[in-house]
């Protein structure tokens, strides 16, 4: 699996989108910091940046990368290696370049900011772990959605929809059912349905660790009284583990009955 | 070698193979002849495993193919289409799969006879339909496998070219391999099958040599032949 693998992420670092990407990061992490000159609100807005574009470049890759390899899958598909290291190569290989490139653009200006003397580095380190997080989640989901669509356009609308229903329109139908339903105590159903985004997890995540509670939220506060700080984040990093392997699973299940 | 037992074919409603029987002969050249959409492709796709039967059985060398996948290392597959990734050089390209093989192949000889050694820093992207088919060609034949399994071998071909390909394919069958071709050149067929299979609407409609086939359908030649046999079939569709 480790040449497929290999193959993968060398064609997608080399690529100018991963500079572009890593550039991009690097630039609004030196910003933030030497402008604000506060960490943990430049680890905030940083936050916000991450939980929005880290799904979305996840997306846009995962499906490009599926329908522009195409050739190079069915080229591998006659060779001796089983199918499922050629799909889980490619698919860690994309997730590994982004996260490279997250890692290495927001870890940087922070290691420059002097981030090993301050007393955020744990929040920073939860920071760049959802965004991996993330990154993996939705590559996994766009690569799938890649692998049942033969259409790319149809294919390339599909994953966008996710992608735009997880990170605008999930939160506005949880408020709306908060508001509908404000009479009834509600504090189970706000936990149960941000244990289904992983966007949602992410965010509780890193407001549990910050420990803002003017910026967690109703499902952060809830989740906060509910299990408690610590509980709390464990609770949130194993749904997101399962997050992330479940793609995996999908991928696996389809890829070994699809005809090519 | 090969062995295909009731192999059963639908996409969708679509019912492409219908369930026939058929048994690759070793050192043989077999051509499976037959008009668009027979299921040629999908036949061979199939023997690779790259289509997922419906139903039926495929065996190498007297195993199922759906047990494994080492069985691959023993085909040389020449795709009907031949696409590849386009920002590679052709030289990364057979490096990369050597690579994945884990197996070096011998291409130096067939850069060489298919005038290749100019390509070899070429992005695959800005080759032309026929040095794509070289490349595809040279990609097949560098291991050695006892079995090939060529679909549309000659498209795109020059002249030179394609009788250098029979030239070398007629080589490998000396040294015993094992060929399963599928092609519309039909002096391709007389010159190099020694079986030909005739694919209609799913089924083997015949299996034999070629003389037998002409003389079953009582044609001058191949091509008579076919014809033939598919006017026929239009006449009771119709």
């Amino acid at each position: 699996m480790l040449k497929i693998l290999k193959y993968s992420f060398f064609d997608l670092v080399r690529s100018r989108w991963s500079i572009i990407y890593f550039l991009f990061y690097f630039v609004s992490g030196m910003v933030l910091l030497y402008l604000g000159n506060d960490v943990s609100k430049a680890i905030v807005s940083l936050m916000n940046i991450i939980f929005i574009l880290t799904p979305l470049i996840g997306t846009i890759f995962g499906i490009m990368n599926f329908y522009h390899s195409r050739e190079f899958i069915e080229l591998l598909l006659a060779q001796p290696i089983p199918r499922r290291i050629i799909f889980l190569g490619m698919y860690l290989g994309i997730g590994l370049s982004l996260s490279l490139s997250l890692l290495l653009g927001l870890g940087l200006p922070f290691i420059f900011y002097g981030i090993f003397a301050s007393s955020y580095l744990v929040s920073l380190g939860f920071l760049l772990i959802s965004g991996i997080f993330l990154t993996f989640i939705f590559t996994g989901i766009s690569f799938y959605i890649a692998l049942i669509n033969e259409n790319r356009l149809k294919g390339f609308g599909m994953a966008i929809l996710v992608w735009l229903f997880m990170v605008f329109i999930y939160d506005g139908i949880l408020l709306l059912l908060l508001i509908l339903f404000q009479e009834y105590p509600l504090e189970k159903l706000a936990i149960a349905m941000s244990l289904f985004n992983p966007i949602d997890l992410s965010r509780i995540l890193i407001m549990l660790d910050l420990d803002i509670s003017a910026l967690m939220g109703y499902t952060g506060a809830v989740f906060n009284k509910f299990f408690g700080n610590n509980t709390g984040m464990i609770i949130s990093l194993g749904a997101l583990t399962i997050w992330a392997a479940g793609p995996v699973f999908f991928i696996l299940r389809k890829s070994a009955k699809k005809d090519f | 070698m090969i062995e295909i037992r009731g192999i059963r074919k639908n996409f969708g409603r679509l019912e492409v193979l219908k369930g026939f029987d058929f048994s690759l002969s070793n050192g043989k050249i077999t051509a499976v002849l037959g008009p668009n959409g027979s299921g040629k492709t999908t036949l061979i796709k199939s023997i690779l495993n790259m289509v997922v039967p419906t139903g039926g059985e495929i065996l190498f060398n007297g195993e199922s193919i759906y047990h494994g996948w080492k069985y691959r290392k023993d085909i040389g597959y020449l795709p009907q289409i031949a696409r590849f990734p386009e920002n590679l050089k052709v030289q990364e390209l057979f490096a990369l799969i050597q690579d994945v093989r884990g197996e070096k192949g011998s291409f130096s000889e067939l850069t060489d006879r298919f005038d290749m050694k100019g390509f070899m820093n070429k992005k695959l992207g800005q080759l032309s339909g026929g040095t794509r088919q070289k490349v595809n060609i040279i990609l097949t034949f560098m291991f050695d496998c006892p079995v090939y399994i060529l679909d549309e071998p000659t498209s795109g071909l020059d002249p030179i070219a394609l009788i250098r390909l029979k030239d070398l394919i007629m080589e490998k069958k000396q040294i015993g391999k094992t060929f399963l071709v599928t092609t519309h050149i039909m002096s391709l067929v007389e010159e190099l099958a020694d079986e030909l299979i005739f694919l209609l609407e799913g089924k083997v409609y015949f299996k034999g040599t070629y003389q037998e086939m002409v003389r079953m359908e009582k044609g001058e030649n191949l091509e008579r032949a076919i014809a033939s046999i598919l006017e026929k079939e239009n006449a009771k569709n119709s």
